[in-house]
């Protein structure tokens, strides 16, 4: 009886990035954060953030921002399987994707490999470079960190 | 400041309107508006138009003054809202502000989107844009899977459960049975939506409001002048807004969404009424964890507590409290642009007494919810009648 509703159910809220050059852009524009975890905190009263803020939501004004690399241990805070992806990660689905509190700075999202534990919330992580997804037209690879349950 | 009333609503049948383009889906809701407010076209003075995505959609910008257009208006000043999901319930506030402050009397609200005419990953697209572009949509974490980590955290502190969540689906579709402008009035069970396609831990297939077309408006004028147009005028006792992070990592809890807390608190002082006094509440139900969230946000119970009265019927039409007696996003269809809108117009027949099969008993007092993203943005519209 869903047959005739099925594939609008969900397919709203599956998010696609189909503009090729908008992702790509975004990637480069980022990339060490993208890479490495590299964020900032306010020097004035040191919240931590991930990704880098050009304000700090605490003080609300002008303050000295400074760089602060993460270590990328941490926990997973929440954490769901992917199993109707956008396009771009056709190839990847399913896959994990969390919610992950960093010991030594603030909640971050991220892929969570499989690597044999089934991840879960508390389950402990750190922080890997991996492929996330090829890009099917032009073949371009692209990197990000991933969290791996240890 | 001057009281406001809702003297007039209209709504499209919402789902799969393939014969309809954006213009007459506008022009059968607005005419339907102005036909309920006795009032003509010359009469309007203002018009706010919620739209999210239509230029990804059908590549329509400039969407409020092609309503003016198709619905005759004239040259009077128009204006486009977009907050995401809650655009509906944005213009919805922004036409409030306009009428209370005496620059115009009479201000049309019109709410559309037309989403069938593009395939699903165009649609996906067009979506994504409310949630953070940078870093939740360039990792692949769809919408689904946003709201699946908010249910997964709360399963987590409170216990809710799968059936809990799926509940909600069921009592949305039973109540979209009652209503002629749902797109989907078919029953479902516990089981259906438990059998039903997993689509991104712990939310299926049947947790998820579907893609559609549709449109929805409302007539405002100051209360004074209301019952020149209107026997039945509904009062709008508090209009209020509240925003917050558009990425889902960045906030403290994610068992909550802060800005329905924000904008419910200032609406129950606005009004002078508590969560005790709704008699009915259409809140934004894109997802059936969202549901639940809504009720505890607002206040209807306590952290953790929604699953369990949802469950047990407490919400159900004529229950303690009827929610989404329309049928919610899930049953009666979510045309993003066009819902914050329904919300009220439906809010306005409880009120009045004209709901039909689905009248909620002695409804005096009805709140709207209506909420953008994974909950960036949260509208909350409290009515009473007021004649
Ligand atoms: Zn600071």
């Amino acid at each position: 009886m869903w047959v005739e509703a099925e594939p609008p159910q969900w397919s709203i809220y599956t998010r696609g990035q189909t503009d090729m050059e908008r992702s790509s852009s975004s990637l480069w524009r980022k990339i060490r954060s993208r890479y490495n975890l590299v964020g900032n905190a306010c020097e004035n009263c040191n919240t931590p953030y991930f990704p880098q803020r050009i304000v700090c939501r605490k003080c609300g004004r002008k303050s000295r921002m400074v760089e602060k690399i993460y270590s990328g241990n941490g926990e997973v805070y929440s954490i769901t399987k992917i199993r109707t992806p956008p396009d771009t990660f056709r190839d990847e689905a399913p896959y994990y994707i969390g919610i992950v509190k960093l010991d030594d700075g603030p909640k971050v999202e991220g892929h969570i490999i499989e690597n044999g534990t089934e991840p879960k919330i508390g389950t402990r992580v750190r922080i890997r470079f991996r492929r996330m997804y090829v890009d099917g037209d032009e073949g371009l690879i692209y990197y990000h960190y991933k969290f791996e349950p240890v | 400041m001057r009281d406001v009333a809702v003297i007039g609503v209209g709504l499209t049948k919402f789902g799969e309107r393939w014969n309809l383009g954006l213009k007459e889906l506008m022009a059968e809701a607005g005419l339907a508006a102005l036909e309920d407010a006795s009032i003509s076209s010359h009469d309007v003075e203002m018009l706010y138009g919620g739209t999210m995505a239509s230029g990804r959609f059908i590549g329509q910008e400039h969407t409020a003054a092609l309503m003016a257009d198709q619905l005759g208006f004239g040259n009077i000043p128009a204006v486009r809202i977009e907050n995401a999901c809650a655009s509906g319930g944005s213009a919805l506030r922004q036409g409030y502000i306009a009428v209370a402050s005496g620059i115009h009397d009479v201000v049309v609200v019109g709410g559309v989107e037309k989403m069938t005419d593009v395939t699903s990953g165009e649609a996906s697209t067009a979506l994504g844009g409310a949630g953070d572009q940078e870093w939740e949509l360039f990792q692949g974490i769809t919408f689904p899977g946003l709201y699946a980590l908010m249910a997964r955290r709360h399963m987590f502190e409170y216990g809710t459960t799968e059936e809990q969540m799926a509940s909600v689906s069921v009592k949305n579709h039973e109540n979209a049975c009652r209503n002629e402008f749902a797109q989907f009035r078919k029953r479902v069970s516990i089981d259906d939506v438990m059998g039903s396609k997993m689509v991104s831990d712990p939310l299926k297939l049947l947790d998820c409001s579907p893609i559609s077309d549709g449109a929805a408006a409302v007539v405002l004028a100051p209360l004074e002048k209301a019952k020149k147009y209107n026997d039945t005028p509904i009062k709008i006792v508090a209009s209020a807004q509240a925003s917050d992070t558009l990425r889902l990592a960045d906030r403290e809890s994610l068992t909550e969404l802060k800005a329905t807390k924000i904008a419910g608190q200032n609406a129950y002082r606005q009004a002078g009424v508590t969560a005790d006094d709704i008699d009915v509440v259409e809140v934004h139900d894109c997802f059936t964890i969202a549901e639940l969230l809504a009720m505890e946000d607002l206040g209807f119970y306590g952290k953790g507590k929604a699953g369990k009265a949802v469950q047990e019927g407490e919400t159900a039409l004529n229950g303690r409290i009827s929610v989404n007696t329309s049928g919610g996003l899930k049953g009666c269809g979510h045309p993003v642009g066009a819902t914050g809108v329904k919300q009220a117009a439906e809010i306005v027949w409880q009120l009045r007494g004209d709901a039909k099969d689905r009248q909620v008993n002695g409804a005096e007092i009805g709140m709207t919810h209506n909420v953008g993203g994974s909950g960036a943005t949260a509208v909350v519209h409290i009515y009473k009648r007021a004649d």
